[in-house]
């Protein structure tokens, strides 16, 4: 076993229980701690190459019975690309009536994930 | 069977009636049922029950389809009083006033924002001090900013989320500022949150002063001692026009507290009755919950102990909890031998590694903060009295 070059400690995100994970950085590799579960390591994982995150948020509705239906993209994106996401998504309109799970944009900004309601919107 | 209040816990207790036979009326005084879900919008519900993650709206969707289409809801109906020795309860709605009598009630009203107002904090009184659920619903359900530039106080889930959000609506978030020497929401939301997005949080500080009339534009932090009293020559200025307030949330008990017995929220036992035997209650009326996945949990629990208890077969025993060594906050009150025991509890101060104690059964802990609620489920003690603690190992 190498000597540890660096340790970092995160909190893992990808459940409510927030697992400490301890990184450790060596010649050998990388070894990872604390997680209770497997989805700990690749979170670890990902957050050392480009940490990703699913974004949740709202889209502006036409004609329904509220003026907003919240969204979140089908699955995780890039932190880095997020304040384009934001600048994106705030210039869409939706027309009412929208069903939860509805696909308001395929393959937005090209990221592999659509941006789908999560919630019902009747008409007015 | 009646339950009133329409969120997890309410719509949970539902479903648990009604699958044991119950005929429900389940009434919200909102018009639409999931209760505080629905401005929720952000992810990590149901991690827990569905196993997987879900935005609040989501997590409500898929209760609400849990719910046997034999239950009537009525939105838009509000609860006025109950009368428990009639074993009836007066609802008002656009349509009037309706009296219904009841076998068994669930009560599940959740809680309400402890306000600015109520930290007696010196200065004007602008505009622009909104309580974190206050700006939520403003900005995830009407669709409106609350202001441009915005300091946040109280590190709490709520708070931490409601940072990020403004910050990606487009406002400035300038800090966040928590009067504890550590955060009092997950720590998952201080990474997500804050880190994320590097807004500062400013623990062991608070808010001393505010300033400007009509529009707040001005608030003044301290750093604060052990005893919360803000240290001299600390203070610090931040030019925003908007305060948003996340400091707790206080469990709306107001229309059974004169006859069930209440702590901070309603005392319940392991059955989530309370101490009058046709009056049961769940969710964070009875404990401020960091899950709603436990209140779900709790909620179809009662929902089933009223259901029994309606039809007579439920007996109801309220056997004592005491609090041990090393447990600031302990739920339920007493536990009921017919059901496995689900505790919850808070710890007094952070513990790297910890033993929890519920009567004869140990368990081991890690990485515990009063931040944090941790929930321990065994089978029923079979004792007469059962301790919970923690100690740090």
């Amino acid at each position: 076993m190498g000597k540890a070059k660096r340790i970092e400690k995160i909190k893992c995100i990808r459940c409510p229980l927030g697992c400490t994970l301890k990184i450790k950085i060596s010649e050998d590799g990388i070894e990872i701690e604390g997680n209770r579960c497997p989805r700990g390591v690749e979170f670890a994982m990902q957050e050392l190459k480009d940490p990703m995150r699913i974004l949740t948020t709202s889209v502006k509705v036409v004609g329904g019975k509220l003026p907003l239906v919240s969204v979140k993209t089908s699955g995780t994106v890039p932190r880095s690309k997020i304040h384009d996401l934001m600048g994106h998504i705030k210039k869409i309109k939706i027309r009412a009536p929208i069903k939860i799970g509805d696909v308001i944009e395929k393959n937005i900004l090209g990221l592999g994930v659509d941006l789908v309601a999560t919630r019902d919107c009747d008409e007015r | 069977m009646l339950v009133v209040g329409a969120g997890a816990a309410g719509m949970a207790a539902a479903k648990g009636a009604s699958e044991k036979g119950a005929h429900v009326l389940l009434v919200d005084n909102e018009e639409w049922i999931g209760g505080i879900l629905q401005q929720c919008i952000h992810n990590g519900f149901g991690v827990h029950r569905y196993k997987k993650e879900l935005t609040g709206p989501e997590f409500a969707a898929e209760l609400k389809s849990e719910i046997p289409s034999d239950v009537e809801v009525k939105t838009g109906t509000f609860a006025h009083e109950i009368v428990p020795n009639e074993k009836r309860a007066i609802l008002v709605s656009r349509e009037g006033i309706e009296e219904v009598s009841y076998e068994s009630l669930v009560y599940a009203t959740g809680a309400r924002e402890r306000t600015f107002q109520s930290l007696m904090v010196p200065g004007t009184r602008p505009a622009g001090i909104y309580t974190a659920g206050q700006a939520q619903r403003l900005i995830n359900i009407e669709g409106y900013l609350p202001g441009k530039r915005a300091l946040v106080l109280g590190s709490g889930d709520v708070g931490l989320i409601m940072a990020r959000r403004m910050y990606l609506e487009g406002m400035e978030v300038v800090g966040v500022v928590e009067r504890l020497p550590y955060p009092g929401g997950l720590r998952r939301n201080v990474k997500q949150c804050l880190e994320d997005f590097d807004i500062p949080l400013y623990l062991s500080h608070t808010v001393i002063r505010v300033e400007g009339y009509p529009r707040l534009e001005k608030v003044i932090v301290a750093k604060v001692d052990g005893n919360f009293r803000p240290i001299p020559g600390t203070e610090r200025e931040f030019h925003v026009d908007t305060l948003v307030v996340s400091v707790g949330l206080i469990p709306v008990k107001k229309l059974v507290a004169d006859f069930v017995k209440v702590r901070s929220g309603v005392l319940v036992s392991s059955s989530g009755q309370t101490s009058v035997d046709s009056i049961f209650a769940a969710g964070n009326v009875t404990t401020i919950f960091d899950l709603v996945d436990y209140v779900a949990k709790e909620g179809e629990k009662a929902g089933r102990s009223a259901a029994l208890l309606a039809k007579g077969e439920f007996r109801g025993e309220r056997l004592p909890i005491r609090k041990g060594k090393g447990v600031k906050i302990l739920h339920p009150e007493w536990y009921d031998p017919s059901v496995p025991l689900s505790v919850y509890l808070r710890v007094e101060k952070p513990m790297e590694k910890a033993l929890i104690r519920v009567g004869k059964y140990e368990i081991e802990a890690e990485d515990l903060t009063p931040a944090e609620m941790v929930n321990v489920d065994v089978e029923p003690p079979c004792e007469s009295e059962v301790s919970v603690s923690v100690t740090e190992v």
